[in-house]
C-alpha cells in the first residue's frame, strides 16, 4: 500500500504532470498526422529526456507511445489512411461508416473503444504486478537469455511471408551491437581500424537513422500530398453507449492486446487481427464486416491500445523491450541507471506503481482532449507531407546531434535512415534490425554470465523456469515447421498483406 | 513442375520493385564482412567457444548470410516486377536528401544553430518545390519554433556557432547560451 502512495507521490509533481500533458496530447497530434508516428517522435526525443529526471523522461515518452493509437483512428476513419500503422485495419469498418455520413459515430466509437482497451490493459498490469514481483527474481542470466533469444525468434516468425528477410535483418542487428570494443576481453570487434568504431554502433543514432531520417527521406522523395479531412459534426459522447452494448467484443479484444502485448515481436498487429476475426466469427452479422461494423471497429482498437500496457510487463520486469518503442524507452531507463528486470520490482517498486499511474492519467486525459478537440485535429492532419518531411529532417539533427556534439554520428544516421528509406520502399520490417541489438546485447551478456555455473549444456535448462522457456522455443519452431508442411500440402499460403507495423511510423 | 511451383509458392512475398538488387546487396555485403571474420575479431586459447569475442559476430553474421541467401533465393524465383531500376534511381536520389542532412550538421557549429536552422529550412523548402511566400515565411517560423523549444526551454546539448563570436558584447552572450 505504502509503494501505491509513493507511486502517486511520484505523480504529484508539476514537471511530471507537464511532461504527461505533453506527451499524451503530442502524442495524439503526432499519431493523427500521417506520415509521423509514435517512433519518429520517440526517437527524436530520446535525447532530450535523457537531461529529464527518469520519471519525467518516461512519462512523456510513455504519453506518446500510449496516446498516439488514439490520434491513428481519426485520419483511418476520415480519409482511409491509418495515422499509424497499428490503426490499419480500424480504416476497414472506420471510413465505410464515415462514407455512409456516420463520422462522428465512428471516431466516438473509436475513442471509446481505445479508452475501453487502454484501462483494460494497465488494470491487467496492475493485478499481474504482485505475481510479476513473486517470478521475475526466478529469473536468472540463462533464464532472460532464453527469453531474449525466444524474443528473437518471434520477432521473425512474426513476418509471416517475410521470414528471411526479418531473420536476414535481425542477424544484421545482432551483428551490429557486437562491433566495437568487446567488454570483456577487450579486443576489438570489426572496427576496421577505426576509431569511431571503438565504442560501437550507437542505438540511438540507429534508431534515429532508421525511423525519423528514413521517413523524412521517404517523404522529401515522394510526391506533395496534403490529406484532406472533413470536420465532423455530433456529439462525441454517443460512442459510449454503444461500447457498452459490445462489452463483450470490446474485453475479449483488449484481452487479445493484453496477451499478445506480453509477447516480444507479436504485438499490436497480431491482436488486431486475432481479435477482429474473433468478432467476425462470433457476431450476429459477419457479412458487415469490412462495410462499416461498429464490432470491427471496437475490436481493433480496444486491441490495439491494449499493447501499451502490456509491452511495459517484459520491459519492467525482464528487461526485455517487445517491440521497436519499449525498445528505445529501454535507453531511457539505461541513461537514468535504473535498470529494468528483476531487481527493479525489488528496489524501485515506487517507479513501477508510477507509471502505471500515469499510463491511466495519460489515458484519462486523452480521452478528454479528444472528445472536445477532434475538429482541430482534423485541420492539423493537413500538412504537405514534403513540407512534414522537412521539419522531421531538421527535428531529427537535434537528436543525434546533441547526443554528443558527433558529425560522425550525424553520418551513420544518415546512412541508416538510406537504409531505413529502402526497406520502407519494399516493404520490409525495420523492427527485427533494432530488436537484433537491443535483445542481441542481452543474449551475449547474460550468456556469458552464465557459463561459470554450467557444467553441461544441459545445465542450460535444468531450472524449471529455463525449461519451460526453452520448451516455449521448440514448441514454437515446431508449431511454424507445421504451419509450413500444411501450406507446402494444400498449396495455399497466406495471402501475402501490405501491411508491416513499421512502414508507417 | 509442380515441385517447383510450391517451392515458388513458399517463398513468394509482398515484393515491391528493386527487391532483388537490395537481396543481392544484402548478400554481398554479409559475404564480405564474413570473410573478415577471422581478422576483425580475436580468438581467446583456452576460452570457452560462448566466451569467445568471435562467437557473436560469426552466429550473426552466419545467419546473415544464410538468411540473405534464401531471400535472394525467394527473390530471383519470384516474378519479375517492372520498375527496379527506376526504384533503385529513387533511392540513389535520397542520397541527396542525406546530403543536405550531413551540410546542416556541418553549418551549425559555425553559423549558429538558429540560423542555421532557419536557413536550411526555407532551402529544404524551396528544394522540395514550394515557392509560395506563406509557406516559405511559415518554414522560417517553424525553424525558429524547433530552437526555441529545443535549445532555449529543454537547453538541448548543441555547439554554439563561431559566428555569435563576432556579435556585440550583450547580445553575444544571450546568443551563445539560448540560441
Amino acid at each position: 500500500m505504502e509503494n501505491l502512495i509513493a507511486g502517486l507521490e511520484m505523480l504529484a509533481r508539476w514537471d511530471v504532470m507537464l511532461a504527461l500533458l505533453v506527451g499524451s496530447i503530442g502524442g495524439v497530434i503526432i499519431g493523427a498526422i500521417p506520415g509521423v508516428g509514435p517512433a519518429v517522435a520517440i526517437a527524436i526525443l530520446l535525447p532530450a529526456t535523457f537531461a529529464l529526471d527518469p520519471i519525467v523522461g518516461l512519462t512523456m515518452l510513455l504519453g506518446i507511445y500510449g496516446s498516439s493509437m488514439y490520434g491513428g483512428a481519426i485520419p483511418a476513419v476520415l480519409i482511409n489512411t491509418p495515422g499509424t500503422a497499428v490503426n490499419a485495419l480500424t480504416s476497414y469498418d472506420g471510413y465505410p461508416m464515415t462514407q455512409a455520413g456516420e463520422a462522428h459515430r465512428a471516431v466516438s466509437l473509436a475513442y471509446s473503444a481505445s479508452f475501453w482497451g487502454g484501462i483494460f490493459g494497465i488494470l491487467c498490469l496492475i493485478l499481474l504486478s504482485p505475481v510479476l514481483a513473486l517470478i521475475a527474481p526466478m529469473f536468472g542470466s540463462r533464464e532472460i537469455f532464453l527469453a531474449a533469444l525466444l524474443g528473437i525468434i518471434l520477432v521473425i516468425l512474426a513476418h509471416r511471408g517475410q521470414i528471411m528477410a526479418a531473420g536476414m535483418l535481425a542477424m544484421f542487428g545482432i551483428f551490429l551491437q557486437t562491433v566495437g570494443l568487446d567488454a570483456v576481453t577487450y579486443t576489438q570487434r570489426y572496427t576496421f581500424g577505426y576509431s569511431f568504431l571503438s565504442s560501437g554502433v550507437n542505438l540511438i543514432v540507429v534508431v534515429l537513422g532508421l525511423f525519423a531520417l528514413s521517413q523524412a527521406f521517404f517523404l522529401l522523395t515522394a510526391a506533395d500530398t496534403s490529406p484532406d479531412a472533413r470536420p465532423v459534426t455530433g456529439r462525441m459522447g454517443t460512442g459510449i453507449r454503444e461500447l457498452l452494448r459490445h462489452k463483450r467484443v470490446a474485453t475479449v479484444a483488449s484481452g487479445f492486446g493484453v496477451i499478445l502485448g506480453m509477447i516480444p515481436g507479436t504485438g499490436e498487429f497480431t491482436a488486431q487481427f486475432m481479435s477482429y476475426t474473433y468478432a467476425q466469427k462470433t457476431s450476429k452479422t459477419p457479412e458487415a464486416f469490412g462495410k462499416g461494423s461498429p464490432e470491427g471497429l471496437i475490436a481493433s482498437e480496444a486491441a490495439n491500445n491494449a499493447v501499451p500496457a502490456a509491452a511495459m510487463i517484459p520491459l519492467l520486469a525482464l528487461g526485455i523491450p517487445g517491440e521497436a518503442l519499449t525498445a528505445m524507452m529501454l535507453s531511457v531507463f539505461y541513461v537514468h541507471n535504473v535498470i529494468p528486470g528483476p531487481a527493479l520490482f525489488q528496489n524501485n517498486i515506487d517507479l513501477v506503481y508510477g507509471l502505471y499511474f500515469a499510463l491511466i492519467a495519460l489515458n484519462v486525459i486523452v480521452m478528454v482532449f479528444l472528445l472536445f478537440s477532434t475538429n482541430l485535429l482534423t485541420r492539423i492532419i493537413r500538412v504537405p507531407t514534403r513540407f512534414l518531411g522537412v521539419m522531421i529532417l531538421l527535428l531529427s539533427f537535434v537528436g543525434v546531434y546533441s547526443l554528443r556534439n558527433s558529425l560522425t554520428d550525424c553520418m551513420i544516421a544518415a546512412g541508416f535512415g538510406v537504409l531505413g528509406l529502402i526497406l520502407k520502399r519494399l516493404n520490409l520490417p525495420i523492427v527485427p534490425i533494432i530488436l537484433g541489438m537491443v535483445l542481441g546485447g542481452i543474449m551475449e551478456v547474460k550468456l556469458r554470465s552464465a557459463l561459470p555455473r554450467l557444467k553441461t549444456p544441459l545445465d542450460m535448462i535444468d531450472r524449471p523456469i529455463a525449461a519451460v522457456l526453452f520448451g516455449l522455443i521448440v514448441l514454437v519452431l515446431v508449431l511454424h515447421l507445421r504451419t509450413l508442411i500444411r501450406e507446402w500440402r494444400t498449396h495455399e499460403p497466406d495471402k501475402d498483406h501490405d501491411m508491416h507495423d513499421s512502414q508507417m511510423r | 513442375m509442380s515441385r517447383v511451383k510450391t517451392l515458388q509458392v513458399l517463398f513468394r512475398r509482398y515484393r515491391r520493385p528493386g527487391d532483388i538488387v537490395f537481396a543481392w546487396g544484402m548478400l554481398v555485403l554479409s559475404v564480405i564482412l564474413l570473410a573478415q571474420l577471422a581478422d576483425q575479431t580475436a580468438w581467446r586459447n583456452g576460452g570457452k567457444l560462448f566466451a569467445q569475442p568471435r562467437f557473436w559476430p560469426a552466429v550473426s553474421l552466419g545467419g546473415m548470410t544464410v538468411f540473405a541467401a534464401f531471400h535472394l533465393l525467394g527473390s530471383a524465383l519470384s516474378e519479375r516486377i517492372e520498375g527496379r531500376w527506376q526504384e533503385v534511381g529513387l533511392w540513389l536520389a535520397s542520397l541527396e536528401y542525406a546530403g543536405w542532412f550531413i551540410l546542416y550538421a556541418i553549418a551549425v557549429p559555425f553559423a549558429g544553430y538558429l540560423p542555421a536552422t532557419v536557413l536550411f529550412a526555407i532551402a529544404l523548402a524551396l528544394r522540395t518545390g514550394y515557392r509560395r511566400a506563406r509557406t516559405l515565411v511559415i518554414a522560417g517560423l517553424c525553424a525558429v519554433v524547433i530552437v526555441v523549444l529545443f535549445k532555449t526551454l529543454l537547453r538541448v546539448n548543441l555547439p554554439a556557432g563561431l559566428i555569435y563570436e563576432h556579435l556585440p558584447t550583450g547580445l553575444r552572450q544571450i546568443m551563445l547560451t539560448y540560441f
